[in-house]
């Protein structure tokens, strides 16, 4: 390195360190945070995404979720998921229907995964987070061939949650991005 | 001054406003007084009662007028099917000002207030950074924090105006109709600064912001986003953030869909990829008439209405009125608010009392002279980057009436000659 190049580079530097958003940042950062690990969130952090990330072990059929569905959510969601109110419909729908389309899990969800992500954490909604992963993953199954997504049989893991072929799957767009 | 000096801005009345500064209020009062009120010979003044007798002394914690209970937030009967569930809306009509009281702030649960002891609640950062991190109440409230006024919309707000399935105006008030927007100086901590902290990887694109409700209510927001101004809130006009506003903290995502605001905010997980929660997928999604729907739309559109005179008042007598009303955007602030008393035929410029109202409310007035016959008023705001309110019909012409959120055309009052305010469509 030439002499001159040498000292724009330490110009450079200087530069950056007293005006540089990373010095900066440290001298805001109060570094109270404590350190924690992935291995001890396991419990608290519950974000299934589609891509399996965080879905749990264990697995279940529609045909054992139909007992659970009857018992935890019927009361609310009706037998077969027609609902009790319009907010508690689970199936049936159309998007490509004359006038409203009906938006059901059947119908309008995207993925698999936001299923069991959210009954995991929102439901039944008297008693959020009673059911166990296996429970969970059994009525997920349920409701999915109330849809006629999947049949009783189909076995519900990490894996084959994040294969199904959701109706809907390419009905949204991202905008995100639109300011 | 006479009622005839008093320059016409626009059609059926509309008065300059610069009427409502100084020389112009003393017109105003002598025009009134001119115009409509007798004089009642047989008023006495007598000193009243209240200022015989030595009241009540200080509290520790003031309450309002119990001549003021009626400004209350209106909501719908609880449902055992949803428990917890639902909102409640701000009496707009009778608030002045840009300032929502903390009381009176909207609402919406989707499963009720957890009771959050501070000293029990975490706020965890992890997924693509450097080091996970958690961090108490406690060690929050020693970070730098900042205060800045941000209105909050929920995207549902002044849905029924869609008339969906060819439904007629709704016969509400502003509360009814427009209630679920409120406007606040939020404190708290900017969240690049705990972002920072635990080192933010390369690969990072979204955040999943979750709550600590009965609902675990999560959604994920784009990084460039959360970088840029977004709050951990701890305070709301300087108090401790309600318990139905977030307490002990919550997400402030300033101009933005209120969902994203995450209340009770207990993880922040930086992702590749948006986590798809519930609600940002069967729920705040937005679909096209061509049945392609819109995720992740974010910003409020330009808006603004008239809360006084407003649905459901009756003005008792022809003469002079102050129109007034709220406007705010979630891409900037207000620059213009234009108000029309033919229903859209001829506009006047209203007086705006703050025009640094950034992803704030802004407070407009006007001076209107009932003549006694019909009327139509509406306001259309511009902001900063030069979004102009649509009309309700321009709106539904862009956007179809298959999606449920997001309204922001404009608002029209129809009054009649008995003076009698109703929502219309128009
Ligand atoms: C006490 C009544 C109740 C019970 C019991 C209940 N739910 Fe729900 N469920 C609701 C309500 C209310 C909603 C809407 C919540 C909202 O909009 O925030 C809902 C929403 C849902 C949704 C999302 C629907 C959509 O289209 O967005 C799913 C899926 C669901 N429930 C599944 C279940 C399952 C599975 C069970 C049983 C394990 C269950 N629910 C038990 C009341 C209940």
């Amino acid at each position: 390195m030439s002499l001159p190049n040498k000292l724009i580079a330490i110009l450079v530097t200087l530069a950056v360190s007293q005006t540089g958003f990373v010095l900066v940042s440290q001298a805001q950062s109060v570094g109270l945070g404590t350190p924690i690990s992935e291995s001890q969130l396991t419990d608290f952090d519950q974000i299934a995404g589609p891509d399996g990330s965080g879905l749990p072990a264990g697995s279940g059929t529609a045909l054992q979720g139909q007992a659970v569905f009857e018992t935890q959510c019927a009361v609310c969601h009706a037998l077969g998921g027609e609902g009790s109110s319009a907010a508690t419909v689970l199936v049936g729908g159309d998007m490509h229907s004359e006038g409203t389309p009906l938006r059901t899990v059947g119908s309008y969800w995207p993925y698999a995964s936001t299923l069991f992500d959210y009954i995991r954490r929102a439901m039944p909604a008297t008693a959020p987070k009673s059911l166990s992963d296996v429970e969970v993953y059994q009525v997920t199954a349920y409701v999915l061939y109330l849809n006629g997504i999947i049949d009783q049989y189909k076995l519900l893991n990490s894996d084959s949650l994040t294969e199904i072929d959701m109706p809907n799957k390419d009905g949204f767009i991202d905008f995100s991005q639109t300011q | 001054m006479t009622d005839k000096e008093l320059e016409t801005a626009a059609g059926n009345g509309l008065i300059n406003r610069r009427h409502l500064l100084g020389l112009g209020l003393a017109g105003m009062g002598a025009a009134v007084a001119n115009s409509a009120l007798a004089a009642d010979a047989s008023m006495r003044l007598e000193i009243p009662a209240w200022s015989k007798t030595p009241g009540p002394g200080v509290s520790d914690y003031g309450g309002r007028s119990s001549y003021a209970g009626q400004f209350q937030r209106m909501s719908g009967a609880p449902n055992p099917t949803y428990p917890g569930g639902g909102a409640s809306r701000s009496p707009l009509q009778h608030l002045q000002g840009t300032i929502t009281p903390n009381g009176l702030h909207f609402e919406r649960h989707h499963a009720g207030v957890p009771d959050i002891d501070p000293s029990q609640h975490k706020l965890v950062i992890n997924g693509l950074v450097r080091q996970p991190l958690v961090f108490s109440y406690e060690d929050l409230l020693k970070y730098p924090m900042v205060s800045k006024i941000y209105f909050l919309e929920c995207s549902g707000n002044s849905g029924a105006l869609w008339g969906a399935n060819g439904a007629d105006a709704p016969d509400g008030t502003a509360q009814s109709i427009h209630g679920l927007v409120s406007c606040a100086e939020w404190t708290g901590i900017p969240l690049s600064t705990l972002l920072d902290e635990s080192g933010v990887e390369p690969e990072a694109r979204w955040i999943a912001a979750v709550g600590a409700d009965a609902a675990s209510m999560g959604r994920s927001i784009p990084l460039d986003r959360a970088m840029d101004d977004v709050l951990v809130a701890l305070y709301q006009n300087g108090e401790p953030v309600r318990p139905e506003q977030g307490y002990p903290m919550r997400l402030l995502v300033p101009g933005c869909e209120g969902n994203i605001s995450v209340k009770w905010l207990t993880q922040v997980k930086l992702t590749r990829e948006p986590s798809h929660f519930r609600d940002e997928t069967s729920k705040y999604t937005d679909t096209q008439p061509d049945r392609l729907s819109r995720q992740f739309t974010f910003p409020m559109g330009t808006k603004s209405l008239i809360t006084t005179p407003s649905g459901q008042m009756t003005l008792n007598r022809p003469g002079l009125y102050q129109i007034t009303g709220i406007a705010w955007s979630g891409r900037g602030s207000i620059r213009r608010v234009e108000v029309s008393a033919d229903g859209g035929q001829t506009w006047a410029d209203a007086l705006l009392d703050d025009q640094h109202s950034h992803k704030a409310l802004a407070r407009f007035r006007i001076p209107w002279r009932w003549s006694g016959g019909s009327a139509i008023l509406q306001s259309r705001a511009t902001d900063s980057q030069g979004n102009i309110q649509p009309t309700r019909t321009g709106l539904i012409n862009e956007v179809g009436l298959l999606g449920r959120y997001h309204f922001h055309g404009i608002q029209s009052w129809g009054v009649n000659s008995a003076g009698e305010v109703r929502n219309v469509f128009a």
